[in-house]
């Protein structure tokens, strides 16, 4: 459903709404999934984010949202500055992530700490994002929700425990998917949420015995 | 919201109300938000949009590339043409200025896109600065301009990538020529009129931009956007009706788009982009860019 505020907005730093701001939500998703600032971090630029991705800033937008940056922040402009004084080491490579990504696709691999993730997303256009792959698993994150992202043993019942959590929290559910590369080995669950769950819920959900790792994204776009 | 501008208009009008009222109403009810939250969203768009005119008129902003920037600050200090001193001539400066601050990745409202962000507060503050309006009625024009961009997002497309520069600069002048027509006290009937007037004059229009970037023409194409805009308004306040219905004119807006061939559709492949001086431009700009 199209709302007012899809068409008038987003107030973001420009030149181009996917090039951009679009560009800036991927690192902010992608700075998630390692729960802050990633100390490396390699963004492979596929189509025309390769092609034009500098002319347009997406060098500098994606930095930025592994910063913490949101697409209004001007920051964004001086982005690749500010991640030197943070410590954080990136680098560009340009390559052909696959003949149907869609043309403005990245592959940002971060690492911060012992964490470090892979994460595959494109810019649709208007500012909208899709992470298609977290890790090797297909996943679709618009980005427009809070998630919950978890790798775990796929064992039974596992979804029923982490609902029963975030209903514990009052936290509604929007979308929930698990996925995983065969049977009996790990599920992968991306869990979009209406409500913010905080660090508590991730906690909790960390301490099921079968879950390998948690982490939350934020909501990066609508309203 | 709406799908058809045609249901929106005879809504108002059962109602005795504006497009404005019927766009916040159904906003309201579509997202669970209050009409009250929902304006306080649109004033402070307003505000970041009066921001990035005031920021592209000092003639500061330059792109990373340099193929665009101080156009704006030119035009504010020209009397030369015929249009000098009026809210035309005003309204033509707002628009280069605040594509300027985009291509210089300054803030803006992406109002449809980026790409066309410069045509509705252009028009609206132009307009508004030029008769006195008061900001209020800048937030009622801001939710009719939404209402209209919406229905052409639903049955055409906002992305140059999609439909060329009719679907950007184009739905641009359309959402601001509806918008303002009611602002300065047209129905909702002659707002229709106003964008389909606007947007008839797009039709076709291809989006070419040197390199891939959001710079050239994007700049002027707003400025001649906003004045597509202003003979569209000027017309649908004298009671002057365009035969096609809005909502046919937005289909076949979006069907053009689809047959477009791909080279018009921001990939740099034609129209200005592929001339031999935007060919070179574009090569010269970018190695620039690569070197800073």
């Amino acid at each position: 459903m199209v709302s007012l505020l899809d068409i008038i907005g987003p107030v973001m730093v420009g030149p181009s709404s996917s090039h951009t701001a679009g560009a800036c939500r991927l690192g902010l998703l992608a700075r998630g999934l390692v729960g802050g600032t990633p100390q490396t971090a390699l963004l492979e630029l596929h189509g025309s984010f390769a092609r034009t991705g500098e002319g347009h800033g997406t060098d500098k937008a994606l930095v930025a949202g592994l910063l913490g940056f949101r697409p209004d922040d001007e920051r964004i402009r001086t982005a690749l500055e500010i991640a030197d004084g943070e410590g954080l080491q990136y680098s560009f490579e340009k390559t052909t992530i696959s003949e149907e990504s869609h043309p403005n696709t990245v592959r940002i691999t971060v690492a911060r700490g012992p964490r470090r993730a892979v994460m595959v997303g494109s810019s649709l256009g208007a500012g909208r994002v899709l992470v298609t792959e977290i890790d090797g698993y297909p996943v679709d994150i618009s980005g427009n929700f809070y998630s919950i992202v978890i790798l775990a043993a796929d064992v039974k019942g596992s979804i029923a425990r982490v609902t029963h959590i975030l209903s514990n929290h009052d936290i509604n559910i929007a979308t929930l998917k698990l996925t995983r590369k065969q049977r009996g080995g790990d599920a992968f669950i991306v869990i979009e949420c209406d409500d913010n769950p905080g660090e508590d819920v991730r906690d909790e959900i960390r301490e099921l015995a079968w879950v390998r790792w948690a982490m939350r994204l934020d909501r990066v776009s609508g309203g | 919201m709406y799908r058809s501008l045609a249901e929106a208009i005879s809504d108002a009008e059962a109602r005795g109300a504006t497009l404005t009222t019927v766009a916040l109403d159904l906003e309201s009810q579509d997202q669970g938000r209050s009409v009250a939250d929902i304006r306080g969203s649109l004033a402070r768009a307003l505000n970041v949009m009066r921001g990035a005119v005031d920021a592209g008129m000092t003639g500061a902003m330059r792109s990373n590339s340099g193929l665009v920037g101080g156009d704006a600050a030119k035009l504010v200090n020209s009397t030369a043409g015929p249009l000098a001193a009026t809210p035309f001539h005003d309204i033509l400066i707002r628009a280069l200025a605040v594509q300027e601050v985009n291509a210089a990745m300054g803030v803006i409202v992406a109002a449809p896109t980026a790409g066309g962000a410069g045509v509705l507060p252009a028009v609206l503050t132009g307009i508004a600065t030029a008769r006195g309006i008061p900001d209020e009625k800048l937030v009622d024009a801001l939710a009719t301009a939404g209402l209209i961009g919406a229905v052409i997002a639903e049955r055409a497309s906002l992305s140059g990538a999609e439909g060329g520069c009719q679907a950007e600069t184009g739905a641009a002048a359309g959402m601001a020529a509806g918008a303002a027509t009611e602002m300065l006290g047209g129905s909702p009937r002659q707002a229709g009129h106003a964008t389909a007037l606007a947007m008839q004059s797009t039709l076709g229009l291809i989006c070419d931009p040197l390199g891939g970037l959001v710079e050239l023409p994007c700049v002027f194409r707003n400025a001649t956007g906003s004045a597509i805009a202003l003979a569209a308004i000027e017309m649908a306040l004298a009671g002057i009706e365009f035969a096609i219905p809005v909502d046919e004119v937005i289909d076949v807006m979006g069907q053009i788009g689809r047959e477009m061939d791909v080279r018009y559709r921001e990939t740099a492949g034609g129209g200005l982009a592929a001339t031999p001086t935007g060919r070179r431009l574009a090569k010269e700009r970018l190695y620039q860019i690569k070197r800073a």
